[in-house]
């Protein structure tokens, strides 16, 4: 058995009070890139307050097709960001994934790349899902390359769909099958 | 070519069929039909097939209203005959984007004695006329399981083109199928009416 299932090289995945998770949400969405990388409507400013009460319906609402992790370093513990499987289709053995960091001396450092790793091996190996799905947006070219690095391949354009900044941009859909990622997760062993 | 257009221009209604509101009354027993015809259900979306009651079929229209009333993203219609009123199916705009004028459309007649009379193509003509100049939208899109090749026809038909696959998305009978999207934008609306 594998003990260090949500343990990599630089950051483990952990379960945090909601509380906690909703003052980091609300603190970091205060940098609107932050927002507008990780969503499509408009982005604006949410309390903790009301953070927390959205989370905590989620989590109700979707009981058992959430599956949402806080990323913290090896090095400190410290909190640096999210990552969580996001509506789970048993019948299909799909699921969409988002990740996302907060703060900005905490991007390009590959806490998402090593957090999504984790839980591609989550995904697979745990809940024996057959792919995992997720979008991003043009304009996000370092979460781009973070995916295609795990394994993630484009599956697909919807043209123009944001509207930002006086141009439209699309969103990608990238995926990785079971088969792709179990390849590829023996590449990185011989490597 | 600008799309002609005024105010007397019928929004709704077409040669064989009109788009109109939910009829409460009526309605659920036909569509409790349509949720155990398997083959409908398989067709027109990726969750498990599950037959539903008048009763049932009824709360659902309500959640539906309550959804329209709150989200402000979403628009339902059903399909009737011109001829007679009667229900043929259905129609919906949702996940609309306002900001960024996206949106996602799904469509689906429900006796299959219904099908291939043209109905689907006439709503889906009067939907993309009103989502493209209604509501001012600038793309649309759907997702249509690889199995569907009368949807595929049919969107593709209207001028939607294939974007994404999702591959091995479903899992039907122990298969593997895509999902696929398909969209429309504005312009090749447009560029389609000239």
């Amino acid at each position: 058995m594998n003990n260090e299932l949500l343990t990599g090289d630089l950051v483990r995945l952990t379960a945090e009070d909601p509380q906690i998770v909703a003052e980091t949400f609300s603190r970091w969405g205060r940098d609107s890139e932050y927002w507008r990388l990780l969503a499509a409507d408009p982005a604006r400013l949410h309390s903790a307050r009301a953070t927390r009460e959205w989370l905590e319906k989620e989590m109700d609402n979707q009981r058992s097709s959430l599956y949402l992790f806080s990323i913290c370093t090896l090095e400190d513990d410290s909190l640096v960001g999210q990552i969580g499987l996001d509506g789970v289709v048993w019948s299909h053995g799909e699921s969409f994934v988002g990740v996302s960091l907060g703060e900005r001396q905490n991007w390009g450092k590959g806490y998402g790349t090593d957090a999504m790793r984790i839980l591609l091996h989550y995904a697979f190996s745990e809940l024996n899902l057959q792919r995992v799905s997720l979008t991003v947006f043009e304009y996000n070219s370092r979460a781009i390359r973070s995916y295609e690095k795990v394994g993630f391949k484009v599956e697909g354009r919807v043209r123009q769909f944001l509207n930002r900044d006086g141009r439209r941009w699309d969103m990608i859909f990238m995926g990785i099958l079971r088969e792709e990622w179990h390849n590829h997760a023996l590449k990185d062993v011989e490597q | 070519m600008p799309v002609m257009m005024n105010i007397q221009t019928p929004l709704f209604e077409g040669q064989l069929i009109c788009l109109a509101p939910i009829d409460h009354a009526k309605d659920p027993e036909f569509e409790s039909q349509w949720t155990h015809d398997a083959e409908f259900m398989r067709m027109l979306n990726t969750e498990p097939m599950r037959p539903l009651s008048p009763v049932q079929v009824k709360k659902k229209y309500e959640a539906i209203e309550k959804d329209i009333e709150e989200s402000k993203n979403l628009f339902y219609f059903t399909i009737r005959a011109r001829l007679d009123d009667r229900l043929l199916g259905f129609t919906r705009l949702y996940w609309i984007e306002w900001t960024n004028g996206a949106g996602m459309l799904q469509l689906g007649i429900g006796n299959p004695a219904d099908r291939g009379h043209g109905f689907g193509s006439e709503a889906l003509r009067l939907l993309l006329r009103y989502a493209f100049t209604e509501l001012k939208l600038h793309r649309l899109g759907a997702t249509i399981p690889e199995y569907n090749s009368v949807a595929r026809h049919l969107f593709a038909k209207a001028g939607f083109v294939e974007e994404v696959r999702r591959r091995q998305a479903i899992n039907r009978d122990g298969q593997r199928w895509d999902l696929i999207h398909v969209g429309i934008l504005r312009e090749e609306w447009l560029a389609r009416l000239a």
